[in-house]
């Protein structure tokens, strides 16, 4: 067993001849990862907030609601979602929204599927840690906020979500984790991201262990980006007098 | 709606599906395992007073933590065969996908049970430990007789829970072209021309699967509860 290591295979062009080096390739990767992964957070802490709100609130029918979409995207693995929403929702849209999907150029339709299914999917697991911040908030907070002539809504918006985001910081820190290592199942529908990429080095260079090492020290250096920044949230954000912060 | 819907090609394909239903159980079920056994040594190890060992198991557990589960198995694929059929000179045709998805799957699941494993022993009282050491047992003794059965009761729900995950993450084997459901799914979709019938019919087994298990470990949690 003898491997040639060779780490300057970074340095070298590739041999598609699009001008980029083997390291070059790694950044686009990374930076698909990025942009995928913060598209799909936004679209994630949005649809959270409002899922998680609607399973706290009176009425049956929305709570019904809210419960079901969580329980449908938690128990449906997130691959079957990814091709659900990538081979099959273009199919059941009307046919001229379906074709005009499927006139975009590719890589536009892996990317939106990726943000899409990505989001939705880690929506409905925002929503569980922002219900249960909203739970663990005494109940009279709701009620002296109506008592002060606040409506529903207003009591949320202004009292009840603003103290339950900021209670939630920790657990929403390792869903942001998930949702950087979740992109790599994107690759699975054409999506060049970093783990793409680092096949794609294989392929090309037959340098297996030198594209592990660099693509695993890249989702090590996004790990520890965003422990740091949102250890930074979480210290500006902490809520004085509760334990376990 | 333009799209017709033809289901008639799921009836006859249900043994191959079954047999693909298998492949996934049979993964999760060597994952689980594994996972809690390597897991459990590992959380021993990151709560060790011996600092290699401590080093080793948080390394290996904030590894496996910080890379996704698809470029392990990706990589697993694609390097461990090589390696197998090198180290023990098999013939290149010999099929270790399935061998090399399990190991991939256990190896990286033992890291999340250490953490899961590592929360319930730090659950368990620390006069326990120091009732069993004052009572002779050794450090070793104490954790399998005294503190490992109590944690291991309070993490029942958090275990099950994680091996609903681990069940619907094995259908990240497709990465390796193996014929899991998920695979057999596709495979009969792609054949028939009928992937749109096939895809939301296995996200249907998946929900109705997955679903069932998670009311079962509700059922589970609910008399702890009350105590």
């Amino acid at each position: 067993m003898s491997y040639q290591w060779n780490w300057s295979v970074f340095a070298q062009e590739t041999v598609v001849g699009d001008g980029s080096t083997y390291a070059g390739w790694m950044l686009a990767g990374l930076k698909m990862t990025v942009t995928v992964s913060l598209c799909a957070w936004v679209l994630a802490l949005v649809m959270g907030a409002i899922v998680g709100v609607l399973r706290t609130v009176p009425h049956k029918g929305l709570r019904g609601a809210a419960t079901a979409y969580v329980e449908v995207l938690r128990n449906i693995p997130l691959l079957v979602q990814l091709f659900i929403w990538y081979f099959i929702i273009p199919e059941l849209l009307p046919t001229a929204w379906g074709n005009a999907i499927k006139q975009l150029p590719p890589d536009a339709q892996q990317l939106g599927a990726a943000i899409l299914c990505l989001g939705l999917f880690t929506s409905a697991r925002v929503s569980e840690q922002v219900r249960a911040g909203i739970e663990s908030l005494p109940i009279g907070q709701t009620r002296a906020a109506l008592a002060l002539g606040l409506t529903l809504p207003q009591a949320y918006r202004l009292v009840l979500l603003p103290m339950a985001f900021r209670l939630i910081v920790p657990p929403l820190t390792s869903e942001f984790l998930n949702i950087f290592k979740n992109s790599a199942v994107c690759s699975t529908i054409g999506l060049l991201e970093l783990a793409a990429q680092g096949r794609q080095l294989v392929d090309y260079t037959a340098q297996p262990y030198e594209s592990f090492i660099a693509v695993t020290l890249m989702y090590l250096l996004i790990n520890v980006v965003v422990m740091g920044l949102m250890g930074l949230l979480e210290r500006k954000t902490k809520v004085p007098g509760y334990m376990g912060q | 709606m333009a799209y017709e819907f033809d289901w008639s090609s799921i009836p006859g394909s249900i043994p191959f599906l079954m047999e693909g239903l298998g492949v996934s159980l049979k993964i999760t079920a060597c994952a689980l395992v594994v996972g809690m056994v390597w897991g459990t040594v590992l959380a021993m190890m990151r709560l060790s007073p011996v600092a290699p060992l401590r080093w080793f198991g948080t390394l290996y557990v904030n590894l496996f933590r910080s890379v996704p589960l698809v470029m392990v198995l990706l990589w697993f694929f694609l390097l461990i065969p090589q390696l197998l059929q090198q180290v023990f000179s098999l013939s290149p045709a010999t099929d270790v996908r399935l061998t090399s998805a399990m190991v991939g799957f256990a190896l990286f699941e033992s890291a999340y049970y250490a953490e899961i494993i590592r929360a319930g022993i730090q659950s368990v009282p620390k006069g326990q430990l120091a009732a069993a050491t004052a009572l002779g047992l050794s450090r070793l003794q104490a954790m399998r007789l005294v503190i490992l059965p109590q944690a291991l009761r309070n993490m029942v729900p958090l275990l099950l829970t994680q091996a609903i995950v681990l069940f619907q993450d094995t259908s990240l084997v497709y990465v390796s072209a193996l014929a899991d459901f998920f695979g057999a799914a596709y495979k009969v979709g792609d054949r028939d021309g009928r992937l749109v019938e096939l895809l939301l019919f296995a996200g249907a087994v998946y929900f109705v699967l997955c679903f069932a298990l998670s009311r079962l470990v509700q059922l589970l949690q609910k008399p702890r509860v009350q105590h």
